[in-house]
C-alpha cells in the first residue's frame, strides 16, 4: 500500500521485520487530488547533485529528487553499458608457466586498462572475415623470461630475490601501437594497477604472448565493466518520537547506532545528530525499550551513490557516460513515434 | 617394552600450530587446561598422522611379521637327499628400486612409478644356509620376489623426508600415504572389519530357544569354527569337521576329565541353579555308554570327517578322535603331550556361558559390539598373502630341486640357489596380482575374498583422505538386518557417526575418528609372565570348584583363561600402573566383566582404542604446565604417554572408565577426561561447520558429497597424469573453519570457494533447490574448473619382430596439414597447447599389417613399407575441444614405449551444474543473472549466488545458517571464524561484531533489487557460505539423438550416452499411449523409428521366406511383404532354432 500522506510518502519504513512502503505510485512523483505536472523549473529547484568525495577510483554523491527508476537506470548502465577496453584476444607464443593458456589468458582479461575508449571504434566480432585495424584494436604484448640471479646472495630463499621475473606483474605488459594509435594515444596504454599479479615463474619458464584489445561492455563480460560496483543506497531518517530519550535509555539508545548518528546534548537527551551516517542495522528496534520511540525510515527520492571505479576511467566519467547513455537510448526511444 | 616412537612429521606443517604465537595466543598467555587441551589433538597427528594405522600396520609386517613368517617356514628339505636341507636365516626388505638392469641409478621415486605405469616395489632379500655337495654353505642378500611398498612407510623413499625433499621427488607433503603402487595405479587396502578371532561369542535365537558359544579359533595353520550349544535343553559341540553334535560331557571326557562330578564341578561349579540345568548332559553321555576317556575318543574318532591325503596310513578311531581333539577342535589352543586339561577348562568355560545365558538370556552378547570387533589392516593381510606365497615359494622350489636330486648321476656339483631364483616371480606377480586385483584368495585358510582392494580416489584431497579412514565390514550388504548397519553406542569416539554412505552400504562402511589407533600385535611371552609374577594362580592347579567359588576371578589372555585371583580390581589397577609407568605396551588393554567373572588382557593387533587423559583424585593429570611444555615443545605426545598422563583405552577398556568430556564435570568416580569431544567425528565430518546444529543425515550427506567437491587435490596435482582429474582454477580455503580442518589441512588443499549468498527467492528459476548465479562472478572466476584426462597408447611389439610405429603428419595439395592432423607434429605426437576438436587425430599410431607370421628374408629385424601399416590413430571424439595439457613419452615395465597424453578442458560453470555448500545442501544452477540484475545491499555487494529459502525449514540445517553469520562476521572483523563442533565461535559473538560494524545482528540486511531499483519488501539473509562445486557437470551428461548408431544384434538404436544412444520409450510410456489410444504413434515410436524390416511372408505356412519365394512351401505363391520390428524377426528365428514354430497368420487389415 502507498502511504499518500506527504510527511511520509517519501519515506520507506523501516520495521523490524520488513520494509514497508518500498514501491512509489505507478506514477511516480504523483499524488491523487494534487497538480504534479511535470515542470522542468520545479524539477531544477528539486533535483540535486551533491558530491561527498571523488578521487581517481572512486567516488560518492548524493542524488536527490529523481525516481529509483531513473537512478537504478544509471546504476545499470554504469555496470553494464558504459564501453571500456580490455583484453579479448590472446596469442600466446610461448607459455611454459604453470599457469594454463586458458587460465593465463582469462587472468589477462580482467587487468583494467587505462585508455580512453572514444578513440576506438567497435570491433565487429560476428564477422570472422574482418581483420583487426588500428581503429579498433590495441595490441599489448607481454613477455618475460625467469633467470636464476646470479648475485643472489647465499641462503637466500625468498624467490623474487633468488630469481628474476619470479613474479611477473601487469606493469610488464607493454603497449606496441600500431597505426596512428601512437598519436591517439600520447601516454600509450596505462594500466590503472600495475602491481596485479599476473603469474610466477621459475627458471627456465617463459611467457610470451601478444594481445588485443577491443572495445565491450559489462554486458557481454564482467572485464568490460568499468565499474568494480556502482551502487546506491537511500538517505535514512531517523525520528525519535515523544518525549527526549534521556539517562541510561539515551546512551543504550546511542549505542545502537554507528558512531556519530546520535550525539547527547547538554541536557543528556538523545537528538539525531547525522542520520546519513546510520547503517540501517535496526538494531534500535530489537530493543523493548524503544518499542513506539523510534521511527526508521529512508528517502526514497534521495540516493547515496557509490562508484568505484576499476582504474579504467574516473568515476564521474563514468557516471556522466552513463547519462550520456542514457540520454541516448531515450533519443532512440524517441525516434518511434510513441503516441501512435 | 617402550612406546614406539613415531616419526615427526617431517614437512614440519604441524608447526604451525605448534608456534610460540598461534592464533593470539602467545607462550606467556595464561594457559586454560580446560580450553587448551586440545593441543593434544594436533600433537598426536603430528606423531600418528592420519593414516597411521596403515603405516603401523605395515612396518610391523615388513619388520616383525614377516620375520616371524619365514621363522616358522625356515627349513626346506627333500624327500629325495636326506642330506640337503635349505635354511632361511633373515628376511629384509630393501629401498625401493628400480626394475631395469642398464639404468643410471637403481633409486626410484612414487611418482616415477605412477607415471610409467610401476609397481613401486623393493626387493626381498634372505640369507640362507644350504649344501652344496657335501658343504654348507650361507648365502647372503639373495633376492627372492619383490614387494610392494606401502607410501610414507619406513622402507619408502619418502619416510622422514623435508618438505624440500618431497618437492624433488614431485611428492605432496600433504599426501597422507598408506596405499600402494601397482602398475602405476594407487592401491589402497581398505581396512577389513571381522568379528573378533579366539573369542568366545554367546548368542540366543530366542525363537528356537537354542542357545550357543561360538568361538572362531585361528592360527597360522589353519581357522576353524567350534560351537557349544543347546539342542532340547541339552548341550553339545558342534565343529566343521565332525559330522554329527556331540554331547558336551563326552567331549570333556575325551579330554581326560572322567569323574562326572570333576565335570560338574568344572561347568557349573557350585552354583545349584547351573548344576540343576547342566546335569541332564551327565545322562545323555551315560546313555550312549561312554564311561571312559578311551570310549569318549574312540566314539569322537568314529564322528570325525576324514578327508586324508593319498598314501597316508589309515588311523584307527581312537587315533582320530585324539587328533581332532589335539588339532581341529579350538585350534587355537595347543595341546602338549596330549594333557587336554587347558582345553577342556576352556570348553567347560563355553558351555559355562551357555548355562548362564540358558539361566539369564540377557547374558549373551552382542556381534555389533566393537569391543568384540577387529580392523584387519594391510599389514595383516599382506603377511596372510606373503605367508601362503613363500609356502608355495618353497614347495615349489622343493618339488623342482627334488627333480634334480632324483637323478642319479650328475655331471656337475648341484647348486641349488640356481633354482631359487626361478620361482621368485611367483612372489612378485602374486603380491601384485592380490593388490592390483583386490582378489586375496589363499587355499591355506579357504579364504576367497574380492575387492579388498580399492583405487585411491583422486576426486579431491578429502576423497583420498577419506578412503584412507575407510573401513570396510564382511558382512553382506544385500541382508536386510539392521543390526550391523545401525550405530552403535561403543563406537563413540572410535568410529565416525555421520560418514558412512547411504544405500546399500548404509552402516557396513565406516570411518575411523580423528583420533583413532589400530593396535598391532604384542607379544603374549611376557605378559603371561607379568600375569603370574602379579599374584595369579595357575590355571593348571585350579579345580572346577575353586574356578567358579565366588569373589574368584579368571584372567583370560586374549580370550584364554591362564589362571584366577581372588583381587581382580587390585590386579588390574596394578597392571593398569605398570602400563602407565610404560612397563607394558601401551596398547595392552585390562578390563574386568563382572557378569563373566573375568578379567580380560588383551594384546591382539586390531583393536580400536583411542588416548584419553587420565584422571586421578579428581583432577586432570594433564595440567596447565604440561600444555606449557607441549606448546614450547618441550613435550611430545609420546611423552604425555610416558609420564602416564594419557593413555589409550580400547572399547572394552572404556567400559571399566567413567569419561568425563569437560574437566568441570570431573567428579570422585571419573577416571579419564577426553582430550577433545569434536574428535568423534572423523577428518571428513570434521569439514562441517557447526555440525551439531545440524540435522544428522545432513552431515552424512555433506560426508558424502565433500568427496565429490572439486577442489586442488595435491601440491603435485599439475604433474600427475591421472584418468581423470577434477582441478578448481582458483580454490578458496573456507572462512568458516574448523579445527579438523587445520589439522587435516584441507585450508592448503581446499575444494570450494567463499560465495556471497542471499537467501530469497528470485525469478521462479530457484525451484527445487535450483541456485541463481551472477553472471559477473562466474565472469571473474567463480566455479571455474578444469577436467583433465588422460589418454593412454602403447606402442606393442609382436613376435615376428615387428612393432607399432607412429606415423608424421598428411598433408593436401597445399603444403598444409589435413584437418585431421592439424595439431599433429612431425614426430606423430600433438603439440603441447594445441586445442582438439572433434575428429581430430592426435596419436598418430600405425600397426603393421602382418604381426603373426615370420617375415621372410628378416634379418636383424624386418624392414617393413609404408604399405604394411594401416592406422590406427587415437581420434579426439568429444563435441566439445580441450587443449593437450601434456605429452609424456616413456616406456613400461616390459620396455614397450608408452605414449600418455593429457587433454584440459577448462569450464566455466553453466546451467545445470551442480553445487553444494558444506551442509548437506547441493542444488544445481537453474539461471545466470546479469550483476545489474542482482539484488544489492547498502555496501553494494551483490550475491554471488541466490539460494531459495524453502531449502532451510524441512532440511533444517541450522549450522549453514551460523557458517554464513560467522562468515559475515570474519569478514568484517578481518579474521576466520571457527566452525568446529561443539565448540567454534559463539553465534552470540559474531551477531556482536555484526552489530558493531553496522549490520544487523540477525545477519539480515536490506536489498535493493537490480531490476526495479526500489528497496525489497523483506530484510534477505545475506552472507558468505562456503561452497563446493561438484564433478556432476551438464557438459559431461547431456545428451541428444535424432538417428545415430543401433545395435548389431536387434537393429535397435543403441542404448546409453557413450554409445550415441536413443531415449527409450519404455514399458510405462507405452502403456501411457496404448491407454490414450494413439496407436499410429505406437506405432511410429516401437517400429518405424525404431527396427522396422520387411520380410516376405508366406500365408500358406505363416513362415518367413525371401526373396517372395517360400522355402517351405516351395512356391511364390501367397508371400506377402511385411513390415514388422527386426527383434520380433529374430524371435521368430530363434524361436524355429529350439524347434518351435511360430506362424503368423494374415489377414486383411482395414
Amino acid at each position: 500500500m502507498v502511504d499518500y500522506n506527504p510527511s511520509q510518502r517519501n519515506l520507506v519504513g523501516i520495521e523490524h521485520d520488513r520494509v514497508t512502503n518500498v514501491s512509489s505510485t505507478d506514477f511516480p512523483g504523483y499524488y491523487p487530488g494534487e497538480d504534479h505536472a511535470w515542470n522542468l523549473e520545479k524539477f531544477k529547484e528539486n533535483f540535486k547533485i551533491q558530491i561527498s568525495y571523488l578521487t581517481d577510483l572512486s567516488s560518492s554523491f548524493d542524488l536527490i529528487g529523481v525516481d529509483a527508476s531513473i537512478a537504478n537506470a544509471f546504476r545499470r548502465i554504469m555496470i553494464a553499458e558504459v564501453p571500456t577496453l580490455a583484453i579479448e584476444y590472446v596469442y600466446i607464443e610461448n607459455n611454459t608457466s604453470i599457469i594454463q593458456d586458458e587460465v593465463l589468458a582469462h587472468r589477462l582479461g580482467l587487468i583494467p586498462l587505462k585508455a580512453n575508449p572514444d578513440y576506438l571504434r567497435w570491433f565487429k566480432k560476428d564477422d570472422p572475415d574482418i581483420e583487426p585495424t588500428d581503429y579498433d584494436t590495441v595490441v599489448l604484448h607481454l613477455s618475460a623470461k625467469c633467470t636464476t640471479n646470479p648475485n643472489a646472495a647465499p641462503g637466500t630463499t625468498d624467490p623474487k630475490v633468488l630469481y628474476n621475473n619470479a613474479n611477473v606483474y601487469a606493469s610488464a605488459i607493454q603497449f606496441e601501437p600500431q597505426g596512428r594509435q601512437a598519436e591517439w594515444f600520447p601516454d600509450g596504454i596505462t594500466l590503472a594497477n600495475p602491481d596485479i599479479l599476473i603469474a610466477k615463474l621459475r627458471p627456465g619458464q617463459e611467457i610470451d604472448l601478444t594481445m588485443h584489445c577491443i572495445l565491450g561492455i559489462g554486458q557481454d563480460h564482467a572485464k568490460f565493466s568499468p565499474v568494480a560496483t556502482a551502487s546506491y543506497r537511500l538517505l535514512p531518517t531517523i525520528d525519535i518520537i515523544g518525549p527526549p530519550l534521556t539517562g541510561v535509555l539515551a546512551q543504550k539508545f546511542k549505542t545502537c547506532f554507528p558512531k556519530g548518528v546520535i550525539t547527547i546534548n547538554s541536557k543528556g537527551e538523545a537528538y539525531v545528530k547525522d542520520a546519513r551516517k546510520d547503517t540501517v542495522s535496526r538494531e534500535v528496534l530489537r530493543h523493548p525499550e524503544f518499542d513506539g520511540r523510534v521511527k526508521l525510515g529512508r528517502r526514497r527520492d534521495h540516493f547515496i551513490f557509490t562508484v568505484e571505479s576499476t582504474g579504467a576511467m574516473t568515476p564521474d566519467e563514468i557516471f556522466i557516460k552513463s547519462v550520456q547513455l542514457l540520454k541516448k537510448k531515450c533519443q532512440i526511444l524517441r525516434k518511434f513515434n510513441l503516441r501512435t | 617394552m617402550t612406546i614406539e616412537k613415531g616419526s615427526a612429521r617431517p614437512d614440519g606443517s604441524f608447526n604451525e600450530l605448534l608456534q610460540p604465537v598461534y592464533h593470539g595466543k602467545k607462550l606467556t598467555d595464561a594457559v586454560n587446561t580446560a580450553e587448551d587441551k586440545w593441543l593434544l589433538l594436533p600433537a598426536f597427528l603430528k606423531i600418528k598422522g592420519l593414516v597411521k594405522q596403515h603405516l603401523d600396520s605395515f612396518n610391523y609386517f615388513v619388520n616383525v611379521d614377516l620375520k616371524k613368517i619365514v621363522r616358522a617356514n625356515e627349513r626346506v628339505v627333500s624327500d629325495v637327499d636326506p642330506e640337503f636341507y635349505l635354511k632361511y636365516l633373515d628376511i629384509r626388505v630393501g629401498m625401493p628400486q628400480r626394475k631395469d638392469q642398464n639404468s643410471l641409478s637403481t633409486e626410484i621415486t612414487p611418482h616415477e612409478c605412477r607415471l610409467r605405469d610401476l609397481t613401486y616395489a623393493a626387493p626381498i632379500f634372505v640369507d640362507v644356509e644350504y649344501t652344496r655337495g657335501k658343504k654348507i654353505v650361507i648365502h647372503k642378500g639373495l633376492e627372492i620376489g619383490r614387494m610392494p611398498i606401502m607410501l610414507r612407510s619406513e622402507r619408502c623413499v619418502l619416510a622422514g623426508k623435508s618438505e624440500t625433499e618431497m618437492a624433488n621427488l614431485m611428492e605432496c607433503p600433504l599426501d597422507p600415504g598408506g596405499y600402494f603402487i601397482v602398475n602405476g595405479t594407487e592401491k589402497v587396502i581398505l581396512v577389513q572389519e571381522q568379528l573378533s578371532k579366539n573369542r568366545i561369542i554367546v548368542e540366543a535365537d530366542e525363537k528356537k530357544g537354542i542357545f550357543q558359544a561360538s568361538v572362531t579359533s585361528s592360527t597360522h595353520e589353519r581357522k576353524s569354527k567350534t560351537y557349544i550349544l543347546t539342542k532340547h535343553g541339552k548341550i553339545y559341540l558342534k565343529h566343521n569337521s565332525i559330522t554329527e553334535d556331540i554331547p558336551i560331557v563326552l567331549v570333556l571326557k575325551a579330554c581326560g576329565i572322567q569323574s562326572d562330578f570333576e565335570i560338574l564341578q568344572l561347568v557349573a561349579g557350585a552354583d545349584s541353579r547351573y548344576q540343576e540345568v547342566f546335569a541332564i548332559n551327565l545322562e545323555e553321555c551315560a546313555k550312549l555308554n561312554v564311561f571312559t576317556q578311551q570310549q569318549a575318543l574312540e566314539y569322537l574318532g568314529t564322528k570325525m570327517k576324514t578327508s586324508r591325503r593319498p598314501m597316508s596310513p589309515r588311523l584307527s578311531a581312537l587315533q582320530e578322535g585324539l587328533e581332532a581333539l589335539a588339532t581341529t577342535v579350538i585350534a587355537h589352543i595347543s595341546v602338549h603331550n596330549l594333557d587336554f586339561r587347558e582345553k577342556a577348562i576352556y570348553m567347560a568355560i563355553m558351555t559355562r556361558r551357555v548355562l548362564m545365558a540358558m539361566v539369564n538370556p540377557q547374558l549373551v552378547d552382542d556381534r555389533d559390539y566393537v569391543g568384540n570387533k577387529r580392523l584387519e589392516l594391510a599389514g595383516q593381510l599382506l603377511s596372510l598373502l606373503f605367508e601362503d606365497l613363500f609356502k608355495k615359494f618353497n614347495n615349489d622350489f622343493k618339488t623342482s630341486i627334488d627333480k634334480v636330486l632324483k637323478k642319479p648321476n650328475r655331471t656337475n656339483e648341484f647348486d641349488a640357489l640356481l633354482n631359487i631364483t626361478i620361482h621368485s616371480n611367483n612372489i612378485t606377480m602374486g603380491m601384485n596380482r592380490a593388490i592390483s586385483t583386490g582378489n586375496w584368495s589363499l587355499k591355506r585358510f579357504k579364504m576367497e575374498r574380492a575387492g579388498v582392494t580399492h583405487v585411491l580416489s583422486r576426486l579431491s584431497y578429502i576423497s583420498a583422505l577419506g578412503m584412507m579412514t575407510r573401513i570396510s565390514s564382511q558382512f553382506e550388504k544385500t541382508r536386510k538386518v539392521s543390526g550391523p548397519r545401525s550405530l552403535q553406542p561403543s563406537q563413540f569416539g572410535m568410529l565416525c557417526p555421520s560418514d558412512t554412505p547411504e544405500g546399500e552400504a548404509c552402516g557396513l562402511v565406516k570411518n575411523l575418528a580423528l583420533m583413532t589407533h589400530i593396535t598391532t600385535d604384542d607379544e603374549e611371552e611376557p605378559i603371561k609372565k607379568l600375569i603370574f609374577v602379579l599374584g595369579a594362580e595357575h590355571i593348571s592347579v585350579i579345580s572346577g570348584h575353586e574356578l567358579h567359588a565366588p569373589g574368584s576371578y579368571g584372567i583370560f589372555l586374549n580370550g584364554t583363561v591362564l589362571g584366577i585371583t581372588r583381587t581382580p580390581v587390585k590386579f588390574v589397577t596394578r597392571f593398569r600402573n605398570l602400563r602407565r609407568k610404560g612397563r607394558v605396551s601401551a596398547f595392552i588393554s585390562f578390563y574386568i566383566n563382572h557378569h563373566h567373572k573375568a578379567v580380560h588382557i588383551a594384546t591382539d593387533g586390531g583393536r580400536i582404542c583411542r588416548p584419553l587423559i587420565i584422571v586421578d583424585k579428581q583432577k586432570s593429570l594433564v595440567t596447565a604446565k604440561h600444555i606449557q611444555a607441549l606448546k614450547e615443545g618441550r613435550m611430545q605426545f609420546d611423552d604425555f604417554l610416558r609420564k602416564g598422563l594419557v593413555e589409550y583405552l580400547d572399547v572394552n577398556e572404556e567400559n571399566d572408565c567413567n569419561i568425563a568430556i569437560y574437566e568441570h564435570q570431573i567428579d570422585s568416580t571419573t577416571t579419564h577426561l577426553e582430550i577433545e569431544p569434536f574428535t568423534i567425528l572423523g577428518a571428513v565430518a570434521g569439514l562441517i561447520p557447526y555440525p551439531h546444529h545440524n540435522q544428522s543425515p545432513r552431515n552424512t550427506y555433506q560426508c558424502a558429497m565433500g568427496k565429490q567437491a572439486i577442489g586442488a587435490i595435491a601440491y603435485n596435482q599439475l604433474q600427475r597424469i591421472d584418468t581423470l582429474l577434477y582441478l578448481m582454477v582458483y580454490p578458496q580455503q573456507p572462512l568458516v573453519k574448523t579445527r579438523t580442518i587445520e589439522l587435516i589441512q584441507y585450508d592448503k588443499l581446499p575444494a570450494g570457494q567463499n560465495a556471497t549468498v542471499a537467501v530469497m527467492s528470485y525469478s521462479g528459476y530457484d525451484i527445487e533447490d535450483a541456485l541463481v548465479l551472477n553472471k559477473a562472478s562466474i565472469d571473474r572466476g567463480f566455479g571455474r574448473c578444469q577436467v583433465l584426462r588422460k589418454n593412454t597408447t602403447t606402442l606393442k611389439r609382436y613376435s615376428n619382430q615387428t612393432h607399432d610405429r607412429l606415423d608424421g603428419v598428411k598433408r593436401d595439395q597445399d603444403g598444409n596439414p589435413i584437418f585431421k592432423h592439424a595439431i599433429l607434429e612431425q614426430d606423430g605426437l600433438p603439440g603441447v597447447g594445441e586445442q582438439v576438436s572433434t575428429g581430430m587425430v592426435y596419436v598418430n599410431k600405425q600397426v603393421p599389417n602382418n604381426t603373426g607370421d615370420n617375415l621372410l628374408g628378416a634379418q636383424g629385424g624386418p624392414t617393413l613399407s609404408a604399405d604394411d601399416y594401416k592406422d590406427s590413430p587415437v581420434v579426439y571424439k568429444s563435441p566439445e575441444p580441450s587443449y593437450i595439457d601434456k605429452v609424456l613419452l616413456t616406456s613400461s615395465e616390459s620396455e614397450q614405449p608408452l605414449i600418455k597424453v593429457l587433454l584440459r578442458q577448462t569450464r566455466r560453470p553453466e546451467l545445470g551444474d551442480k553445487f553444494s555448500s558444506r551442509h548437506g545442501q547441493k542444488g544445481v544452477c537453474g539461471v545466470i543473472v546479469p550483476q545489474e540484475d542482482m539484488p544489492f545491499s547498502d555496501s553494494g555487494v551483490c550475491p554471488d549466488i541466490i539460494m531459495n529459502p524453502h531449502g532451510f525449514p524441512s532440511r533444517m540445517t541450522v549450522g549453514k545458517m551460523i557458517e554464513l553469520i560467522s562468515g559475515k562476521a570474519g569478514v568484517l572483523d578481518g579474521s576466520l571464524q571457527y566452525g568446529t563442533a561443539f565448540g567454534g565461535s559463539k553465534l552470540t559473538d559474531m551477531a556482536k561484531i555484526l552489530v558493531d560494524k553496522g549490520y544487523s545482528y540477525s545477519g539480515k540486511d536490506m536489498l535493493t533489487s537490480g531490476v526495479t531499483g526500489e528497496c525489497l519488501q523483506a530484510y534477505i539473509f545475506f552472507g558468505p557460505i562456503y561452497y563446493q562445486k561438484l564433478k556432476h557437470m551438464v557438459l559431461d551428461k547431456m545428451h541428444a539423438r535424432a538417428r545415430g548408431p543401433r545395435a548389431v544384434l536387434t537393429r535397435q538404436p543403441t542404448e546409453g550416452r557413450s554409445r550415441d544412444g536413443g531415449l527409450r520409450l519404455g514399458e510405462m510410456e507405452r502403456d501411457c499411449l496404448i491407454a490414450y489410444g494413439a496407436s499410429q504413434l505406437l506405432l511410429e515410436r516401437l517400429m518405424i523409428s525404431s527396427d522396422a524390416f520387411n520380410v516376405d511372408v508366406c500365408g500358406q505356412c505363416g513362415l518367413m521366406g525371401y526373396n517372395g519365394w517360400c522355402t517351405t512351401c516351395q512356391s511364390a505363391k501367397n508371400v506377402y511383404k511385411l513390415t514388422i520390428p527386426y527383434a520380433a524377426k529374430l524371435l521368430f528365428q530363434e524361436l524355429l532354432s529350439m524347434n518351435v514354430a511360430p506362424r503368423l497368420k494374415l489377414g486383411d487389415a482395414f
